[in-house]
């Protein structure tokens, strides 16, 4: 097999049912310290709503025609789906990976390594479903979901999740160490919260960083969903946000198996 | 009885870059027999298993388990068989008694049936108090018995312990052993590496010595031993006249200086030492057996690897 290659890095993996006894080990340990697992999505949105949506919420004109805790509590929900897959597929899959060894102890069985980061990314997809809806159901609570069509944000989530998931992988398949997780995870991961048109319309942006935002950040596509399905306000330009995600999804997806295979198996 | 060989490898080669690891090698596994890799750290035996266990993929040769192709038939040959790799792979955030379900849910055995074996499995290594305990209050020993006992989940016919007791205190080792022996008796195929000479010597039927990659020598462990080092061999403390008077009462026997002490190999028949010893008087003098060891040292000399 030629390394060098570009079509190695998009071969199509074949994957069977097997891939959820991974996903099904992971549920394992998540479900052991379970009431842990559920302090992060349940405390985190409360903290933004008090500080941002009522304490700076008081200072800010209405955006995108929305008063201020309104506008970001779609956001929240958004940024959980990304944080949520992201770091479960780089450190967590890392910690597997390297340190636990998990992986090794896997492939030795029927299972393929393909398989097994198939499993890695959909249970990256299930955590991201499983924490956006907790957010989903507390800012509900404050009486800030306005539309029915909020019931789609958790089949939304499930498809931010494995997108975030498998960019994740990617940088998991090339990290020489757990500590070179700092650049994804800063000069990524944290613009795209903050200028993804999370906490302020993305038109407040110069016009170039907007075009950026909407080219190479998921994120930017994600809220935009999540706050159109919350406060009911559907238009065509969500096909366009949704389109993009489904053609990302699975480029990523694809090549973060190929990477993985790369670094694992020689 | 005709008996058959289960693992084949023809020519079997792995580079990894511009190294090769393991180096056209050829060797045949019988049923029911238990095969010794030996060889120093390096010299390939870890990466042939893996290539056995379908994990790693071969440069060039043939390599085959019950007639199935590694290369193509990954998932048939690995249904088949047990490994416990040499480095602690066990799942921490699990009890002893879940690493033991969660891994026999990756060979599809249906729930009750998995309770079952593991309970079987953890009476046979003698776990079965450790049941609700975690992997970082188990001592070393305990590890290896459950990694053992992971690996017989599926019943495997073919049995792959790489160092199956480095690093254990003997008492932990000689339980492992008894374990192996008594699953070699119920037919399973094991294909063990070590660099413990005893342990090729208690446990093997056969075994090959690899060296950088290549298979050096192969053979029953008592025949490799009588066919290059003898029967016994008699160490004395190094003396100059010592070592003059020596090689002249055993010309034909081979001789090797180890640090402060002078050791003689001899290809006659056990006794020749015995006379010399009640004549005369040596510092430090002792017959011993002639052992693996011996012919290990021999073949692959006495550098360091690393």
């Amino acid at each position: 097999m030629k390394t060098g290659r570009v079509s190695s890095y998009f071969e199509m993996p074949k994957l069977t049912y097997r891939v959820w006894r991974v996903w099904r080990r992971d549920q394992d340990v998540f479900m052991k310290t379970y009431k842990v697992n559920f302090i992060p999505p349940l405390v985190e949105p409360l903290f933004y709503l008090v500080g941002l949506g009522f304490g700076l919420g008081g200072f800010v004109q209405p955006q995108e025609g929305l008063l201020y805790i309104v506008f970001i509590a779609p956001a929240l929900v958004a940024t959980s789906m990304m944080f949520s897959s992201f770091f479960e597929c780089t450190y967590g899959s890392f910690v597997r990976m390297y340190y636990q060894k998990t992986f090794d102890a896997i492939i030795t069985t029927p299972l393929s390594l393909e398989e097994v980061i198939a499993g890695e990314l959909l249970w990256g997809a299930t955590k991201s479903l499983i924490n956006s809806t907790i957010v989903l159901v507390v800012v509900s609570l404050f009486g800030l979901v306005a539309s029915p069509s909020a019931l789609l944000i958790p089949l939304l989530s499930f498809l931010v999740g494995l997108l975030f998931s498998a960019i994740a992988m990617c940088f998991t398949a090339i990290t020489p160490n757990i500590d070179s997780f700092n650049y994804p995870s800063f000069l990524f991961i944290t613009p795209m919260f903050i200028l993804s048109g999370t906490f302020f319309s993305i038109t407040a942006l110069p016009v170039q960083a907007q075009v950026v935002a909407n080219i190479f950040f998921p994120l930017t596509h994600t809220v935009a969903l999540t706050r159109a399905l919350t406060v009911g306000r559907l238009s065509e330009t969500l096909l366009l946000n949704l389109s993009w995600l489904l053609v990302t999804t699975p480029f990523f997806f694809v090549l973060s198996i190929n990477l993985m295979k790369k670094r694992l198996i020689k | 009885m005709k008996s058959e060989f289960l693992i084949e490898a023809e020519n079997l080669t792995k580079k990894f870059g511009d190294l090769v690891a393991v180096g056209k090698i050829n060797f045949r596994v019988f049923k029911g027999e238990c095969f010794g890799f030996l060889g120093p750290n390096g010299a390939g035996k870890t990466t042939t298993m893996k290539m056995v266990n379908c994990v790693l993929p071969l440069t060039d040769g043939r390599l085959t388990v019950a007639g199935m192709d590694v290369t193509k038939q990954a998932r048939e040959i690995k249904k088949m068989i047990g490994v416990a790799p040499q480095e602690d792979n066990l799942d921490p955030d699990f009890t002893v008694f879940h690493n033991l379900i969660v891994y026999a849910r990756y060979f599809d055995i249906p729930n009750p049936e998995a309770h079952k074996r593991a309970e079987e499995l953890l009476k046979f290594v003698q776990l079965e108090e450790k049941r609700k305990v975690l992997m970082d209050q188990l001592s070393a020993g305990m590890k290896r018995r459950l990694i053992l006992a992971r690996a017989l989940i599926n019943e495997p016919q073919i049995l792959i312990l790489d160092e199956p007791t480095t690093g254990l205190d003997p008492q932990a080792r000689h339980l492992i052993w008894d374990k192996i022996r008594s699953l070699q008796n119920q037919g399973v195929t094991i294909v063990l590496t070590t660099h413990y000479m005893e342990e090729a010597a208690q446990l093997c039927d056969r075994t090959v010595i690899m060296d950088s990659g290549k298979i050096i020598e192969e053979g029953r462990p008592s025949d490799l031993v009588m066919k290059h080092v003898g029967e016994e061999v008699l160490e004395v403390a190094y003396d100059e006249e010592v070592l003059r008077f020596l090689r002249n009462a055993f010309p034909d026997a081979r001789l090797e200086v180890v640090s402060d002490r002078i050791q003689f190999f001899s290809n006659q028949p056990r006794g020749v030492f015995a006379h010399i010893l009640s004549e005369f008087s040596f510092r430090a003098a002792m017959i011993r057996d002639a052992n693996l060891e011996d012919v290990f040292l021999k073949l692959t000399g006495r550098r360091l690897r690393e």
